[in-house]
């Protein structure tokens, strides 16, 4: 190696120093190439396989039995029933209501949406979704479902409203070629796709070849612009289920993050091992240190196994306790999930009768 | 004492280790049954964190018992060669910060080995070992087996000194080591002390950092740093120190101080208004020192004994807060720039329980796992316990181990082996 | 007859020399009978000050050599000590007044003991250690180490115990690794001092092994208090008012073995070793992820 990046490089590092977080840091996000300007300073050179390895590989470890220890003691944190109304609405307030079957119709996305702008048909004080989650061909279907609910077109009435997110990018395995990829996303985003959840290359991260990585995750980040400046927001799935380590995890992080991430999300949801609580810790610790690094924040999105009310909960712990309140926002956490809704509208309503409901008082969608 | 040793005599030296081992079957169960009472109790007992009274001192109680009970009639397999014998009456004395795993500790080890046992709890938390008391009737324990003795610094002298005791076991200040050791040479007494520690918990640039942020965090704050093995000492590689401090300042503003009862409470009460006192005493003469005290904001309730958590940077081992064991929630962070100066400043105190090591290099750790004079060594890990795995301390931390098949031959001799 | 012998001149045994007493003072050694075989250097304080500097310099060298060279170093004394039998046999016979039989049974079982221990050396932590199989993700080993530094007061009675005795409680001690210093037999330092001949001779490093003659009474409590000595083994100090030194030794809460009397002090066992030993249990987390 005949580079020598010495203490620049070491001091660059998240967890290396506390200087490199006190740098001042002028990034634009909106920018295209926010992503590789920022990567070319923390890189102390040209974007290439070497330097992100020996900036990926450098950050510190991760050790399993204590991450997962804090996860554990984190799900033991207990919420008052005071609070716990809140909780569960700011659940539904951070879910990404989701299809994405084979078999998905405009009946099932209009279902879907039903659902997602009136979760619960017997009371009106249930707030409404983050956003609907489906494939790239059905956003049109949806956009036309959610009508005035729309966030784009809500937002004109001073609400919030629905986003509705597209993944994309050869979902879920990722597997075609850029150019293909790119097609993708560019369809959904003329579609009218306000998110684009697209997958990293799994086999180029695997097989060392992080630059790869890097380039499709900036070259879909400039996909997702729109002529009005209004770009789709990017969320950069990793697929934790198939990068297996926290290590890897970890790297795969500041790798979408170095490229320009919006958010960071654990899964498609389509392999067996899809978000865990552990694992999304670790990526708050990553946005966390990011944060601390530069004064961006990244959002964080589990999806996938989250079913119950109580583990949401444990989310909600996890984000105050690591990233900080001002996380659990739709613009910096969302829950990846379908049945999960339903357990919430649940406890909600044992909370609002005293009872507890049962399977018939919610709504398939 | 005289029950105890009636009951040796004519009940527990007879009895056939299978029976002894299902008396310990019996109360491990028992434990398990009344779990949630005894952990409130705790609690109330001792002013700790239900949350750990709960999540770790009840259950390892059970543990211990669990583990032992199977012992009581594999004692062969002790080490001490075959049919090794019992010491006959054990005096055990036991401390305020973990009183019933303590108690567990002591008397599940003495049993198996077969001997009976007079156990004093301390003079503030006797409430669960007289909930233990129990429990025994509930498993029809033969009457004078464990006999529970309430009291004072008098009542465990007397027990000391009692020319029918054959073992003592203490866990508490080494003062009082010193003390026991001092009342009980030349009586031929076995003796288990289990003292101080002033641990060194020691992180290295390239620990995994979260990980390590917790594990310091557990190391010291855990049970309010009323550990004897408490990480009361955070050496970290310079090149790291500023990014572990602001770490480190940043999860304790998460910690909870508060109710011991309420189950969201990481720092629970301080055990007694002697004990604040002398936190007190040591974290001025920190300050006086010269070393920066910082601590989160965090709200203290108006009754009771309460320390916020605190961290001292700047610390330097010659330090009052560096060598003295403080039994509180109170962390020294002092830096070191090399593997061999980490050892010898871990190393540089009278005291040698435990230690923690935080690094990614395998290779690393077990070296300096090994440079450590430490009888417990974490590596990736702090305060984990288990009743298969020995824990005790080198030079003052005191002598004998407990836990493991080296807790249990701390209760035997061999056979025929004159001592 | 022709010629006249060159009499030894016996010293004490510190850091690897043979220093005299730093105070000057010796004592006679007689011989059983009472005849004059030679002055020996009658340790002081200071003496067992020195001797314990000694021996806390070389325990990080003694300690940290593997377990094998350990054994092979004491096999070696074991070696050196044969082709001396003669000489021992010789100042058996003469300061303890032996039959030349018994003397020479003495050194054999002398031999045999360091053979022994050295055998041990390479598996006391085997027999003594062990994995723990703890209820989590961790792996966690226990291993017994030596403690430091041990001060021995040698059997002072008993047939051959000069030679035996100082050696069944110099070599367990020395077999985990520790460093010690001894206190003779005072009545029959001889063996003792040719012995220490035999170990500077031999690869035992400096410093492992510190022998002084002298008085046990003046010398133990020094070494009983002393804050840098680990442990005390005082298998020899039955004569000595030897609760006063175990509440001496108590201020630093040293280890102690108490004292032994008969033929069979200090019998070999692995007790012995196991007594010098702290066991040290090291937890590592274990993770795929």
């Amino acid at each position: 190696m005949t580079i020598d990046t010495g203490a620049g490089s070491r001091t660059a590092h998240p967890a290396s120093s506390a200087e490199a977080a006190r740098a001042p840091h002028t990034t634009a996000q909106s920018a295209s190439s926010a992503g590789a300007a920022r990567a070319l300073d923390l890189l102390d050179g040209p974007v290439t396989d070497t330097t992100l390895r020996r900036y990926l590989e450098g950050i510190p470890g991760v050790d399993a039995v204590g991450l997962e220890q804090r996860a554990a003691s984190l799900g033991t944190r207990s919420i008052k029933t005071s609070s716990k109304k809140l909780a569960l609405d700011r659940v539904i307030e951070l879910i990404d209501l989701t299809t994405l079957e084979g078999s998905d119709t405009p009946g099932k996305v209009r279902s879907l949406v039903a659902k997602a702008i009136t979760p619960d048909p017997s009371d009106p004080s249930c707030p409404q979704v983050a956003a609907v989650c489906v494939y790239g061909d059905l956003v049109p279907v949806a956009i036309e479902a959610l009508g005035a609910h729309h966030a784009p077109r809500a937002k004109a009435h001073g609400v919030t409203g629905i986003s509705v997110a597209a993944v994309a990018t050869a979902f879920p395995s990722g597997r075609a070629s850029l150019a293909v990829k790119l097609a993708d996303v560019a369809d959904a985003v003329a579609a009218g796709a306000d998110e684009i959840d697209m997958v990293i290359d799994r086999g180029a991260f695997l097989a060392g070849r992080y630059g790869e990585v890097f380039e499709q995750i900036v070259a879909v980040k400039e996909a997702c612009r729109r002529k009005d400046g209004d770009d789709a927001h990017l969320k950069v799935i990793l697929e934790v289920g198939e990068l297996v380590t926290y290590d890897n995890v970890r790297r795969a992080s500041w790798l979408a993050v170095l490229a320009g991430a919006d958010f960071i999300k654990t899964s498609t949801g389509k392999v067996t091992s899809n978000a865990t609580l552990p694992v999304t810790l670790l990526m708050l610790e990553v946005v966390r240190d990011w944060h601390r690094m530069t004064g961006e924040k990244v959002g964080v999105k589990p999806a996938g196994g989250i079913r119950t009310s109580k583990d949401a909960i444990k989310y909600l712990v996890t984000v105050a306790e690591t990233a900080g309140e001002e996380w659990l926002q739709p613009h910096l956490f969302r829950f990846g999930a379908s049945s999960l809704l339903n357990d919430v509208l649940l406890q909600r309503q044992k909370i609002r009768t005293g009872h507890y409901s049962g399977a018939d008082y919610v709504t398939i969608d | 004492m005289k029950a105890a040793r009636r009951a040796y005599d004519r009940v527990w030296s007879k009895m056939s280790g299978s029976d002894r081992g299902k008396y310990l079957f019996r109360i491990a169960r028992l434990v398990q049954e009344r779990a949630r009472e005894l952990a409130v109790a705790e609690s109330l007992n001792n002013g700790k964190p239900i949350k750990e009274s709960r999540d770790l001192d009840i259950p390892l109680v059970a543990a211990w018992f669990f583990y032992y009970a199977g012992w009581a009639d594999k004692l062969d397999y002790a080490g001490l060669g075959a049919n090794p014998k019992a010491l006959g009456v054990a005096g055990q004395i036991i401390p305020w910060n973990f009183p019933l795993l303590m108690l567990a500790w002591k008397i599940a080890p003495a049993l198996a080995a077969g001997n009976t046992v007079v156990l004093k709890p301390a003079e503030t938390t006797p409430l669960t070992a007289l909930l233990f008391a129990e429990i025994l009737q509930q498993a029809d324990l033969p009457p004078g087996v464990v006999n529970i003795v309430t009291g004072a610094g008098a009542t465990g002298q007397a027990l000391v000194r009692h020319p029918d005791v054959d073992k003592i076991a203490f866990t508490g200040s080494t003062a009082v080591g010193r003390e026991i050791a001092r009342a009980t040479a030349g009586t031929g007494k076995r003796l288990t002390l289990e003292l101080g520690g002033k641990a060194a918990n020691i992180v290295f640039d390239d620990a995994p950092i979260d990980q390590a942020i917790e594990g310091v965090v557990n190391g010291i704050f855990f049970n309010q740093g009323h550990v004897c093995c408490a990480g009361s000492r955070l050496l970290v590689q310079e090149n790291v120190h500023d990014d572990v401090v602001e770490r480190l300042k940043q999860r304790l503003s998460t910690l909870r101080l508060g109710d011991p009862l309420d189950k969201n409470t990481d720092i629970g009460a301080i055990n007694s208004a002697e004990q604040l006192a002398r936190i007190q005493e040591l974290t001025a003469a920190g300050e006086e020192e010269g070393a920066t005290r910082w601590s989160p904001a965090c709200e203290i309730p108006a009754n009771g004994f309460w320390f916020a958590p605190t961290i001292f940077t700047g610390v330097q081992s010659s330090s009052r807060i560096a060598r003295e064991e403080i039994f509180g929630p109170v962390l020294s962070i002092l830096t070191f720039r090399t593997p061999q100066e980490a050892i010898a400043k871990a190393n540089n105190t009278p005291y040698g329980l435990s230690a923690g090591i935080w690094s990614d290099k395998g290779s690393r750790i077990l070296a300096v796992a090994d440079g450590l004079k430490a009888g417990v060594v974490w590596s990736n890990t702090f305060n984990r316990f288990d009743p298969a795995s020995p824990f005790g301390g080198y030079k003052e931390s005191g002598y004998g181990r407990e836990g493991g098949k080296q807790g249990l031959s701390a209760y035997l001799a061999p056979s025929g082996g004159a001592k | 007859m022709s010629r006249l012998a060159v009499p030894k001149t016996y010293k004490l045994y510190i850091g690897g020399k043979f220093p005299r007493s730093e105070s000057g003072r010796s004592y006679e050694v007689l011989s059983k009978d009472g005849a004059f075989l030679a002055n020996a250097a009658q340790a002081s304080r200071k003496d067992a000050r020195d001797a314990v500097v000694a021996a806390r310099a070389a325990v990080k060298g003694w300690s940290g050599s593997t377990a094998y060279n350990r054994g092979q170093v004491l096999y070696r004394i074991a070696e050196l000590l044969e082709g001396r039998r003669a000489q021992f046999i010789d100042e058996l016979v003469h300061s303890e007044g032996l039959s030349a039989g018994t003397a020479e049974a003495a050194v054999d079982l002398a031999i045999d003991r360091w053979v022994w221990y050295a055998g041990w050396a390479d598996k006391y932590a085997q027999v003594l250690g062990n994995g723990n199989p703890v209820a989590g993700p961790y792996f966690n080993l226990s291993v017994p180490e030596p403690t430091g530094v041990v001060a021995v007061i040698a059997p002072q009675t008993g047939e051959g115990h000069s030679l035996v005795g100082f050696v069944s409680a110099v070599a367990p001690a020395l077999v985990a690794g520790n460093t010690v210093i001894v206190v003779a037999s005072e009545a029959a330092p001889l063996s003792a001092i040719s012995l220490s001949e035999v170990l500077a001779t031999s690869d035992v490093p400096g410093g492992v092994v510190n022998v002084l003659t002298g008085s046990p009474k003046e010398i133990a409590p020094w070494l009983a208090s002393h804050a840098d000595v680990n442990a005390l083994d005082l298998v020899g100090a039955g004569g000595l008012d030897w609760v006063q030194l175990q509440v001496d030794a108590a201020e630093t809460l040293k280890r102690v073995l108490a004292p032994e009397d008969g033929p069979d002090a200090a019998a070999p066992s692995l007790e012995r070793i196991s007594a010098f030993t702290e066991t040290k249990t090291v937890w590592h987390t274990k993770g795929l992820l």
